[in-house]
């Protein structure tokens, strides 16, 4: 009996549902930290996929994307979260809901 | 024999470490306390970063670890803790339909996922980095990194540079 080696589709759905998961996240929570760390999780889930199929073609493409990603993603965190400092600072509250203004 | 050791053990890893990423992404959604939820997400990340070892690229995995599960979840931590928000920010349970409305779209694009997954599968013209190859890895990642893709990394530094000036004017307390 010979066990085969784990697929790619595995790890493509398992990326799949981590992203959907950080959708269902980004799109129904309302504090807004919560939305950035879904964000986060959704930028990962990509990554994966990234990964998967540089490791399955065979390239090392999609590793350096993956870089180039969790590059992208830190200098997010960096300013996103100074904005949200300022906006509590400011309003008080980093409800998503609230926050409907540009200008205040 | 010894493939198939290798293989069952990769098994196990993969359906381990794939149940508990799942687990874990859904507690940090669920939390109501967000500090709870970014711990959750460190756990997501540390087990992402098993997967990039089951595929073979350490150096990713590394970065995935100093970077996201250190320093970004780090930042979130320590602004959670200066923002001390209140009791009802941290359920708001309210505004049902639109959460049912946003979740039913969010499984329908999963299965738009399983979808293009399933039934196309991942052909392409494979390149020179068989597994082998892939023993050195960080080796491996420098030299593509420096020759093929050098001006994107000067642009990502230059992009970091701008990060870390944005963040300083936008938290200064006086203007």
């Amino acid at each position: 009996m010979v066990i085969p080696a784990v697929p790619p589709v595995l790890y493509l759905i398992l990326s799949g549902i981590l992203f959907t998961v950080g959708m269902i996240g980004a799109i129904t929570r309302r504090n807004a930290i919560i939305v950035f760390m879904s964000i986060e999780m959704m930028l990962n889930a990509v990554n994966l996929t990234f990964i998967t199929c540089a490791r399955f073609l065979q390239t090392m493409d999609g590793v350096l994307f993956a870089f180039f990603v969790m590059v992208v993603a830190a200098a997010e965190a960096a300013v996103g979260l100074a904005i949200f400092v300022l906006l509590y600072r400011s309003r008080e509250t980093i409800n998503v809901d609230e926050i409907n203004l540009l200008k205040w | 024999m010894s493939e198939n050791v290798i293989n069952l053990f990769q098994w196990l890893i993969f359906l381990g470490v794939a149940f508990t990423s799942i687990l874990t992404s859904l507690l940090v959604i669920t939390r109501k306390n967000p500090i709870h939820s970014a711990l959750c997400l460190v756990l997501t990340f540390l087990c992402v970063a098993v997967l990039y070892l089951l595929l073979r690229s350490q150096f990713i995995a590394i970065i995935q670890v100093v970077v996201y599960a250190g320093a970004i979840v780090m930042l979130i931590v320590f602004v959670l803790m200066l923002l001390d928000l209140e009791e009802e920010l941290r359920s708001g349970l309210k505004l049902l339909y639109s959460k049912v409305i946003g979740g039913v779209l969010a499984v329908l694009f999963l299965f738009g996922i399983f979808y293009a997954v399933i039934a196309t599968p991942l052909t392409g013209k494979t390149g020179p980095y068989t597994p082998d190859h892939l023993t050195n890895n960080v080796r491996v990642v420098g030299e593509v990194l420096f020759t093929q893709y050098l001006f994107p990394f000067e642009i990502a530094s230059i992009l970091l540079v701008a990060a870390i000036v944005g963040a300083v004017v936008l938290s200064k307390k006086t203007r």
